[in-house]
């Protein structure tokens, strides 16, 4: 089994079924007399409902029924909720607005869902869905980020459309240490609003049984547990015991399919209401509209350099756009999982971070791959790199000055994370031998022989991942724990049924937790069947995002494989007449200790399940569960550089060449790493040179389709040169440390250094379209 | 998607009468505009009539200094064309260049003639090459047919049949593409023809025109650096969320300059 085991090039087993068009997605799933949804949505940015007249739609043919936010709350139906509380500096909470389903009395953004429409076809709903005349009362919008407190007041009770205004750090030490620099660098620049776009849109099936009560929810969910807990809990959609979500195979969802939505909200109820099964599939032009964006932030930093180039102090100012409600997390993300990051791979000895969240009339902002950390390790970088060039000194060589060094760890930030690991120079010099260092100058010469520019930016990120202690997270605000699920199920052959709450949608966790188990139990790696997504199948979980899965979620199986063999050891022991402590554990083998007796995994397994005279403190069956909490977060780090030709005449950024040297600690599936590596690099160049979710002053969604918001595409892109670093983790039983953000988190950064420095500019508003980087040389 | 009566005919005839029976009636070439339209509730015609299956409307013929190409060729049937790499391959590469693959391969000449999309490809193409437009009843020179956006000098119900390109001695194509949808932001299409060179551009204008300017200070030589001092108008250039009409004259300039250049390679 060794060449399918920890570390293995494993081909992804369930890729099989992906590339011959056999997955089961939601879409996929029709059930017998299902019925179809279309959502009636705002067009208008902000604007009061004064009457709803479904008559007409009602009367349409096809159509089963048509539902107001009225309608829901008459059924108990309650507001999504927030799940993260966030605290002002004035220790008040966080201001949360209500966020019905179905909006009842005023829509706050364009595409906001205010009634549903359910009939015998989709054709029948959607021409019935144009039939529901709404008067509206249209009122000034809040569109424009930079005046949001001074725009008109959205919710009822939230001033200056304020959610809160949160610090982390000591101020006073920051403002002494700017007092005494010999330098400061600071930089103002926006992180540009991003549109998700997984290529599979959400959706919804639910269907309902009248006699037992239960309900069956099929869809789109990265977390299909805490989506039940959520509906039951807070949304009273039914008890959880009553309430079955179950998310088969998803096709992507980089953050955005995290939260609990007013659609599949409501297509659950309507399958109760009309005692039909329901059926709803977003478009993408709603998927560009309602699903929640990411990023947007606007921000004020600065650094504090002494003489010698150590960094002293470094202050940062942001503004969160979190869009007209609070999305599941949205709290967390320019909060916590923010903030906390600024400390990036440096010694920096005091931080201090404001953020002000506000309220705009546009779609609701939450977590999108790296979740804040894009963010800040844009802030970090983009400083670093620009106090290099102000005072001279070479960009790697002010990071080497400034590394935290490997025998600093456990190294504690200012800003309330301790890193149990890492070496940063490492992979920083790893990088520059294979991006050729040296070699650059002459490379621009060329390049500028032949009329271009040339430039090289570098981005050393961290981030915090393996969501998350749950003791932590929940005295920070969390409303769950965040610790996962795993159970090792030993059938009576032999084979092995592993069932995990984290979720996979297009991660690779069937291939790689079977490798991990199939490794720890020396069974087979095509004995061992990965189950995930469906919570009548699974005790709980806590899902995927975060980069946690192998972390958190792969711990939990160790744990119960560990279990799973200490029983198994006792069986061994009772049928080789030895003691358990003599027994050992090997490559699938269970043998006596300095003895030819043993039996192999599988014996044991009949045996467990065919008990022969066990003992009564021996029971029969084999298979453990457990329930893995991480005692501290993991922290990948990385030094990404790319390198960038721009065309002058044009204003062309070409990203040439980009290296990503990464720390993930300990690796299960090297090609599935590097996959999901080129994946998050792409997405981040993508932020950097090509995409940008736009509202017009009116508060219309101007980049709602393909034809105007550009996904990279390969054409785009270079070939990555990938490589890694180790230093394993030091709290979980694999050493591992989550991969699958870090090319979201490094890449903008990297892209943007190398832009500006190509350009000879300070700072240059991302995307970096062709006409940006005209105009900046124009004015050069 | 209202609902409307599809229609199938296999003959011109029958396709020209179809649409004269239904006012509200629209021809489906490619799809490639008016399907999305459809979709989004833009358009909604009563009937549909789908020009897949006439006889003759396909096709690409080479006499000695004529290329026609029928209106229902599809892009990538003309990138392919060795008809058309011998003798036009800049208008060759220009079909390369459309959109995507999906695009190429269901779009044609005739329906993105009859769209007039300002920022489709093959207007510059007409444009420089002073190509002729064969409708169901008569033949139109391409300076008279791109009327202004979206606007043709076709009337309603007549039905582009062919585009006759006359072969000439050199031309090439340059095309600043949208990075999203990879139309054009800018094409120039230049081409050495008759006495001169001409001139076509796609993308900044309302609908493609002749850079008669340029095509005057070129005085029939393929200089490039005349394309960076010719008059210009781009008062009246479009302009949107990714190109200012100041933007898409610099592109014009510079595509027209590497077009130049590569009809003197």
């Amino acid at each position: 089994m060794s060449d399918q085991g920890i570390g293995q090039r494993v081909k992804r087993r369930e890729d099989v079924r992906f590339i011959t068009g056999k997955g089961r997605y939601t879409d996929d799933i029709n059930l017998p007399g299902q019925a179809y949804a279309v959502f009636v949505r705002s067009p208008h940015p902000r604007a009061r409902i004064k009457t709803i007249d479904a008559s007409a739609a009602r009367k349409a043919p096809g159509v089963v029924g048509v539902f107001t936010g009225k309608d829901l709350a008459a059924d108990g139906i309650g507001a999504l909720p927030c799940g993260w509380l966030v605290k002002s500096k004035d220790g008040s909470d966080m201001k949360v607005p209500p966020r019905p389903p179905l909006a009842i009395e005023t829509v706050n953004f364009v595409g906001e869902p205010y009634a549903v429409v359910i009939a015998e076809t989709l054709g029948q709903a959607r021409a019935a869905a144009a039939l529901v005349e709404t008067d509206f009362e249209e009122l000034e919008p809040v569109v424009s980020l930079a005046e949001a407190t001074a725009g008109p007041q959205i919710h009822e009770g939230i001033e200056a459309n304020r959610c809160y205004d949160w610090e982390l750090g000591d101020q006073a030490a920051v403002d002494a240490a700017f007092a005494k620099a010999a330098h400061v660098t600071k930089l103002e620049f926006a992180n540009n609003r991003l549109i998700p776009n997984a290529i599979e849109p959400r959706a919804a099936v639910a269907t309902y049984s009248a006699p037992t009560e239960e309900f069956t929810l099929y869809t789109t969910s990265q977390n299909p547990h805490l989506e039940r807990l959520i509906l039951a809990a807070f949304v009273n959609l039914a008890p959880e015991h009553k309430l079955r979500v179950i998310s088969p195979d998803v096709g992507g969802g980089f953050g955005s399919k995290i939260f609990v939505y007013p659609e599949e909200t409501a297509a659950a109820w309507a399958a109760r209401r009309t005692n039909r099964p329901v059926k709803w599939t977003a478009d993408r032009s709603e998927a560009f509209l309602s699903d929640a964006h990411g990023r947007d932030h606007l921000t004020t930093a600065e650094l504090a350099l002494d003489a010698a180039g150590t960094f002293l102090a470094m202050r940062v100012r942001t503004r969160a756009n979190l869009g007209a409600y609070l999305s599941t997390f949205a709290s967390s993300v320019p909060t916590y999982l923010y903030g906390t990051l600024l400390a990036g791979q440096y010694r920096t000895p005091a931080i201090h971070v404001e953020v002000e969240a506000v309220f705009t009339n546009t779609a609701p902002v939450d977590a999108y791959r790296g979740a804040g950390r894009p963010e800040a390790t844009y802030v970090v970088e983009r400083l670093v790199e620009t106090a290099a060039r102000e005072t001279g000194v070479d960009p790697a060589e002010l990071r080497r000055r400034n590394f935290i060094q490997p025998d600093q760890f456990p190294y504690e930030t200012p800003v309330a994370l301790v890193y149990d690991t890492g070496d940063y120079q490492a992979s920083l010099e790893k990088a520059l031998k294979q991006i050729d260092y040296a070699g650059f100058p002459a490379r621009r010469k060329v390049s500028e022989a032949a009329g271009k520019r040339r430039g090289l930016g570098f981005s050393c990120y961290i981030e915090a991942c393996g969501l998350a202690p749950s003791q932590l997270a929940i005295q920070l605000g969390a409303g769950v724990g965040l610790y996962e699920s795993g159970e090792v199920r030993v059938n009576p052959t032999g084979s092995v049924t592993v069932f995990t709450g984290s979720h996979s949608h297009g991660q690779g966790h069937e291939t790689t937790f079977a490798q991990i188990v199939s490794d720890k139990l020396g069974v087979p790696f095509e004995s061992v069947e990965v189950v995930h997504g469906d919570t009548g199948r699974l005790e709980f979980g806590l899902g995927t995002y975060g980069s946690r899965s192998v972390a958190v979620g792969g711990s939990a199986l160790i744990k119960a494989s560990d279990k799973i063999i200490a029983k198994g050891k006792r069986i061994a022991a009772h049928m080789l007449e030895s003691a358990p402590d003599d027994v050992d554990f090997d490559e699938g083998v269970f043998a006596v200790r300095k003895t030819n007796k043993s039996l192999t995994f599988g014996e044991v397994a009949f045996a467990a399940y065919v008990p022969a005279n066990f003992p009564e403190d021996l029971e029969p069956g084999l298979s453990e569960k457990s329930f893995y909490d991480p005692k501290n977060f993991t922290f990948p780090a990385g030094c990404h550089i790319a390198e960038v030709e721009v065309d002058p005449e044009t204003g062309v950024v070409v990203l040439v060449r980009f290296v990503a040297v990464d720390d993930f600690g300990e690796v299960i599936n090297p090609m599935i790493v590097e996959g999901q590596v080129h994946g998050g690099i792409a997405q981040g160049v993508g932020q950097a040179l090509l995409e940008h979710g736009i509202y017009d002053e009116s508060g219309q969604l101007v980049t709602g389709s393909f034809m105007d918001y550009c996904m990279p595409r390969a054409d785009d892109l270079p070939s990555f040169e990938v490589d890694t670093t180790v230093t394993p983790c030091t709290h979980n039983p694999l050493g591992v440390k989550g991969c699958g953000e870090a090319g979201a988190i490094g890449a903008p950064a990297a892209v943007m250094n190398a832009v500006t420095d190509a350009l000879r500019v300070k700072d240059l508003a991302m995307p970096a379209s062709p006409e940006r980087v005209w105009r900046a040389l124009q004015a050069a | 998607m209202n609902g409307f009566d599809y229609h199938r005919p296999e003959t011109l005839e029958a396709a020209v009468a179809a649409r004269a029976g239904a006012p509200d009636s629209a021809y489906l070439a490619g799809g490639m505009t008016l399907i999305p339209t459809l979709k989004q509730g833009l358009a909604e015609p009563s009937d549909v009539i789908d020009l897949a299956a006439v006889a003759g409307l396909a096709g690409i013929g080479l006499e000695v200094d004529r290329l026609t190409i029928g209106a229902m060729t599809r892009h990538a049937d003309v990138a392919a064309s060795a008809e058309v790499q011998r003798a036009i391959p800049a208008l060759a590469y220009l079909a390369s260049e459309i959109g995507d693959a999906q695009v190429r391969n269901r779009g044609t000449l005739g329906g993105s003639l009859a769209n007039s999309d300002p920022a489709a490809d093959y207007p510059a193409a007409v444009i420089a090459l002073g190509a002729r437009i064969v409708t169901d009843r008569r033949t139109m020179a391409a300076d008279d047919y791109f009327k202004g956006l979206f606007e043709t000098a076709l009337e309603p119900g007549e039905l582009i049949r062919a585009v006759e390109f006359p072969v000439p001695r050199r031309a090439a194509y340059r095309k600043f593409r949208h990075p999203a949808s990879r139309y054009a932001v800018a094409g120039v299409f230049v081409a050495e023809i008759g006495e001169g060179i001409r001139v076509g551009v796609t993308g900044a204008g309302p609908c493609a025109f002749r850079w008669t300017a340029l095509e005057t200070a070129l005085a029939g030589k393929p200089a490039p650096a005349a394309a960076e001092t010719a008059p210009l108008d781009f008062r009246r250039f479009n302009a949107d969320l990714h190109a200012s009409a100041e933007y898409r004259a610099q592109l014009v300039r510079v595509m027209a300059r590497r077009a130049l250049a590569n009809l003197a390679a």
